[in-house]
């Protein structure tokens, strides 16, 4: 039977190796979620500071395309759950086939996410770049759109990495090197990947939704 | 008369040569040699920012150095010393040679994550090293805005960048540890038999995974700032300067319990194996640091108390602060009854020991001054603040790790070091060490501010003392460098267990075969089972 | 002036002595606890000196009852050191309602003073002895701190905002004043002195010097040149709050919050309008971001709270 993975000689027996994979993605997990909660505290302070600029700065974001890019996400978490549960049953081809399509729907996010920003730009509302604004409190707008930029646009780096991952993974499962037996890295990439959704699916309203009912 | 001890044929160091097998090796004995190296090396750069300091600060006015430069020496000394240094230090050396070793394992849990951790320490370790050359930093370690995101014309961004993937290292170290210690310790060996440094290193990598994120970001936003003119805490925007101090110390405070609690971990193995005494109250001490991590999340704000913070806030952080300080004196206190009735050797490790607890109790009393909060009004950000860390620090961490370096010393390299210069090197440093920082604490009450490039001429007696301190000090780091590499040659063979200690670690060769042990050991006793009739105690001299 | 190796700073204000009475306690509980360490460090450690190798010690893991003891004992001694300090900076920060204040301004590399009736001072704050000062702070630029030692007060100076700190000198004379935030080239040089001088020279002292306008009356003029009094007064079109009596008062806002007028509110009212909009009024006022210096800021507040001093009975807001 192809596709035993090797065990790693520290560890004991297979079992433990993918409970120590499992645990340390669990860790490393924590960690972006500080990384991104700094990022959410100081939006937090400044979206209570400046409630009315900040609603106002909201309603300049691309409501439509936020909410479809949602729904594209939350749909790749659905067929990174299935190429899980494939690798699990050890069924090698459905296996490629989701680890595929979800590469496919991080990558239409992504393009509708660049959509978004090409927009912004021609709007002016790039701070940093091109901004220029001619409402009442400009200063305030652009805090907004700071931290519009530097989250999504970090949330966007995940999951390109994201991306690249899951290439590797197809590439190896290709490659006949998961099983029934060894399928860690497809289920801690699984964590991950449904991470970055989560981080998405907290961003998306904190960012799209203020003052819409 | 002890049978004639000899370095077993095979171990980790000779099993194979070349620099290949090092730079590629996933041994976590071998890397933490690897990062022994380049932490000495930064050791010595980031002190040679502070002799250039103290022979400055010798006369009160600026003759030295110009304010640019002497400003951009304390920001490398502290950026240095703080992430390069002190962070990495006990984990990486101490840590990664022993916790497999200490728990019963072959290898950490991801070795070869290990090794990357170490090429991305290298790497920020350069970026920084290009920093320095190019021309400095001069926002100081804490980067304050709006002078670092928007006045200073220094290499604030590459600065930014060689810490945010240093951070990066230590972060894959401690998730190293916590996914290591709870899935790979031998049978036998619950929580609560677990050595205390153990718990160290796991309190210590709790705190690195939570709060070492928020730094990453808190800077990388900084650099945002500087480079793009996004002004997130800039006040013309309505941004925050005092955001950034929420943010940056939020991550800082816990890091100086990042910085003390393994020191703790090694004083803790110190003074049982040199008492050779079961210690006192374990699972006090135990608790203890996971009590320290947790709280030491909820005092950030005692760095700000005159920073226009609320006055609510303020007494809430100072509560706060005055809590995180009573299971560090838990710790003195079960350390100073484990001597009681024990067999005390006075080895250097033994004075290293001691002399952390000394002085340790010192630089933690001083926090009580300045959580206090009428006294840190006039204290804070004067020389008092900086006698109380480089107290805690210095006097604390670095005396720990010294010790620990030695206590170790013959298990990683098989040989011992000569006991004679150890001595000497090590009641030095705790001389120069005192000459050069209590002077400081009355300077700061004086009223000197800290990061003066000069002073009024009311303050120079102090100075020169301090100065002289300085002197003495750096001969005593000098000397353990020069007969420790001598012993790694020409040091007599240890044996396994030249301290007659407990302890995994001493019940494999010295060095160790690659892989700890022959056989996975089975642990059926307490920690540190001293005096029990059982016990049977090998080797000893 | 000094002993060529001092140990202690002078007290030169009421809150020093305060300040260096907790000091004593600190000190003495430390140097209680360090003395007691150190000295059953050292009796342990020649008491208990390794006799033999093979020698046996007792196996004592621990004692609850001690835990305890040493749990407790310094719970209660740091509750001292914080309810003591804690009192003591809620003094720092309570200012007496009679407190003369004087504006400070932070800039890279000195700072400016600024007295009510117009004298201004570069790197040095002359007060009268035994009169509570108020200082309010800020920064033109970067953070800086207001330090004086020998009052054993410290405040940071922050862009963007006002921070402030009071006193009481007690002893006239001369005394250091530093900067105690790094704030780039020439922090260490940013200081200057603090002079206090008995009231009747005091008040003398601000009658010399270049004749300046008071702040207030600097204000009142600035109150017209910048628009101000074309809609914050009684017959302007636009529906404006009448700021007659506002300053110290509690202000509802539009969120339902209710703040108080103090410095910061109308500093951030007047360059950043849509922040705190009072209850009833629309989010119409213009900032004046880029086009008032703190000086001037300073010189409006003096103004506005004039306005509530002396000015005639204070006229209801319409709503």
């Amino acid at each position: 039977m192809e596709g035993n993975g090797a065990l790693a000689e520290q560890f004991d027996d297979l079992a433990q190796q993918h409970e120590a994979a499992s645990l340390g993605m669990w860790v490393f997990l924590v960690t972006e979620i500080l990384f991104f909660g700094g990022l959410f505290a100081g939006y937090t302070v400044y979206r209570a500071t400046y409630s009315e600029a900040f609603r106002e700065a909201s309603h300049h974001l691309d409501l439509l395309l936020g909410s479809i890019n949602t729904a594209v996400l939350i749909t790749s978490s659905l067929t990174m759950a299935f190429a899980v549960h494939n690798a699990q049953e050890g069924r090698r081809r459905a296996l490629i086939v989701f680890l595929l399509l979800t590469m496919i729907i991080g990558a239409v996010f992504l393009g509708i996410k660049v959509t978004e920003y090409a927009h912004k730009y021609e709007q002016d509302l790039v701070p940093g770049i091109r901004f220029a604004y001619g409402g009442p409190h400009p200063g305030q707008v652009q805090l907004f759109l700071i931290f519009y930029f530097v989250m999504t646009s970090l949330h966007a780096l995940h999951l390109t990495i994201g991306i690249g991952l899951l290439g590797v993974l197809a590439f190896l499962a290709w490659r006949g090197h998961f099983s029934a037996d060894y399928y860690a890295p497809v289920e801690t990439s699984g964590l991950y990947w449904h991470f970055i959704d989560i981080v998405w699916i907290f961003l998306f309203p904190l960012l799209y939704l203020i003052g819409t009912h | 008369m002890s049978p004639t001890i000899a370095i077993p044929r095979e171990h980790y160091l000779n099993v194979s040569y070349g620099v290949k097998s090092w730079l590629f090796t996933t041994d976590h004995k071998r890397i933490a040699l690897l990062y022994l190296t380049t932490i000495t090396l930064l050791f010595f750069v980031g002190g040679a920012a502070a002799v250039l300091m103290r022979l400055e600060l010798m006369t009160p006015q600026g003759d030295l150095v110009q304010s640019e430069t002497y400003n951009k020496l304390f920001s490398t000394h502290g950026i240095i010393m703080v992430w390069f240094f002190l962070i990495p230090s006990i984990p990486t050396v101490l840590g990664n040679f022993l916790v497999p070793m200490m728990i019963g394992a072959r290898d950490l849990a991801f070795p070869r994550l290990n090794l990357a951790s170490w090429y991305i320490f290298i790497l920020g370790s350069l970026f920084t090293l290009w920093v320095i050359v190019v021309g400095g930093v001069d926002t100081g370690w804490t980067f304050y805005t709006p002078y670092s995101s928007i006045y200073t014309n220094t290499f604030v961004v590459a600065a930014v960048v060689g810490i945010f993937i240093v951070g990066f290292s230590s972060i894959l170290t401690a998730l190293n540890f916590i996914v290591t210690i709870h899935i790979m310790r031998a049978p036998g060996l619950t929580w609560f038999r677990l050595p205390l440094f153990i718990w160290a290193q796991y309190a210590t990598s709790m705190i690195i995974i939570l709060a070492t994120p928020v730094l990453a970001i808190t800077l990388s936003l900084v650099a945002l700032e500087h480079l793009f003119g996004i002004g997130i805490f800039d006040p013309a925007l309505g941004g925050d300067p005092i955001l950034f101090q929420h943010l940056f110390w939020f991550y800082s405070h816990p890091a100086v319990y990042i910085m003390v609690l393994p020191a703790m971990g090694v004083v803790s193995e110190l003074i049982t194996a040199f008492s050779r005494k079961r210690i006192f109250g374990y699972s006090f001490i135990a608790f203890s640091s996971i009590a320290i991590a947790v709280i030491g999340f909820f005092v950030w704000g005692h760095h700000m108390f005159v920073s226009g913070q609320s006055v609510y806030a303020s007494m809430i952080f100072s509560f706060l602060s005055m809590l995180v300080a009573i299971p560090s004196a838990v710790k003195v206190f079960n350390w100073t009854a484990t001597l009681y009735k024990g067999s005390i050797s006075y080895q250097s490790p033994m004075l290293y020991a001691l002399g952390f607890i000394g002085l340790f109790t010192i630089g933690g009393l001083t926090g009580l001054f300045l959580a206090s909060l009428g006294v840190d009004i006039h204290v804070t950000d004067t020389y008092f603040v900086i006698a109380h860390f480089h107290y805690i620090m210095v006097g604390g961490s670095v005396m720990g790790y010294l010790g620990g370096i030695h206590y170790w010393f013959p298990k990683i390299t098989g040989r011992m070091y000569p006991e004679g210069w150890a001595k000497f090197s090590a009641l030095i440093i705790f001389a120069g060490f005192n000459l050069t920082f209590f002077p400081q604490f009355l300077l700061g009450y004086l009223g000197m501010p800290r990061r003066y490039h000069f002073y009024p001429e009311e303050f120079q007696v102090l100075n020169v003392l301090s100065s002289a301190g300085a002197s003495i000090l750096g001969l005593g780091y000098v000397v353990p460098l020069i007969y420790l590499i001598w012993a790694m040659r020409y040091g007599a063979p240890a044996g396994p267990n030249p301290w007659g200690a407990t302890g995994l670690e001493w019940q494999t060769s010295s060095p160790p075969p690659t892989h700890n042990f022959e056989e996975t050991p089975v642990v059926t006793q307490e920690a540190y089972a001293y005096g029990m009739p059982e016990e049977d105690l090998k080797g000893g001299r | 002036m000094r002993s060529s190796l001092p140990l202690f700073p002078e007290q030169a204000s009421t809150f020093a002595e305060r300040v260096d009475a907790l000091y004593y306690y600190l000190l003495s509980v430390s140097g209680f606890f360090v003395l007691l360490i150190f000295a059953l460090i050292f009796y342990f450690a020649v008491k208990y000196r390794r006799r033999s190798e093979g020698e046996q010690t007792p196996p004592i893991l621990g004692s609850i009852p001690l835990e305890v003891a040493w749990i407790v004992i310094p719970f209660i001694l740091v509750m001292i050191m914080f309810v003591w300090g804690a009192s003591l900076y809620f003094t720092a920060f309570s200012p007496p309602a009679n407190a003369m204040e004087i504006f400070v301004i932070g800039k890279q590399w000195m700072w400016k003073v600024q007295h009510p009736e117009g004298r201004r001072e570069i790197d040095e704050l002359h007060v009268p002895i035994g009169y509570p000062v108020k200082l309010t702070i800020t920064s033109q630029d970067v953070i800086h701190s207001f330090y004086i030692p020998a009052f054993r007060i410290k405040m940071d100076a922050v862009p963007g905002r006002y921070t402030s700190i009071w006193f009481e000198a007690s002893k006239t004379g001369t005394f250091h004043l530093f900067c105690a935030e790094y704030c780039g080239t020439a922090h260490a040089g940013m200081g200057g002195r603090v002079v206090v001088m008995k009231p009747s020279e005091y008040e003398q002292w601000l009658r010399t010097g270049a004749p300046e306008e008071s702040l207030v009356a600097a204000g009142g003029r600035l109150f017209q040149q910048l628009g101000c009094s074309g809609c914050h007064s009684q017959n302007s079109i636009a529906r404006a709050p009448l700021l007659d009596g506002v300053y110290g008062k509690p202000v509802p806002l539009q969120s339902g919050q209710v703040v108080l007028a103090d410095e910061s509110y109308i500093r951030d009212s007047i360059l950043l309008p849509q922040k705190d909009v009072v209850a009833g009024y629309a989010p119409v006022m213009p900032s004046f971001q880029g086009r008032i210096s703190e000086e001037e800021l300073m010189q409006i507040i003096a103004y506005i709270r004039f306005l509530g001093e002396e000015g005639p009975e204070p006229r209801k807001t319409t709503r």
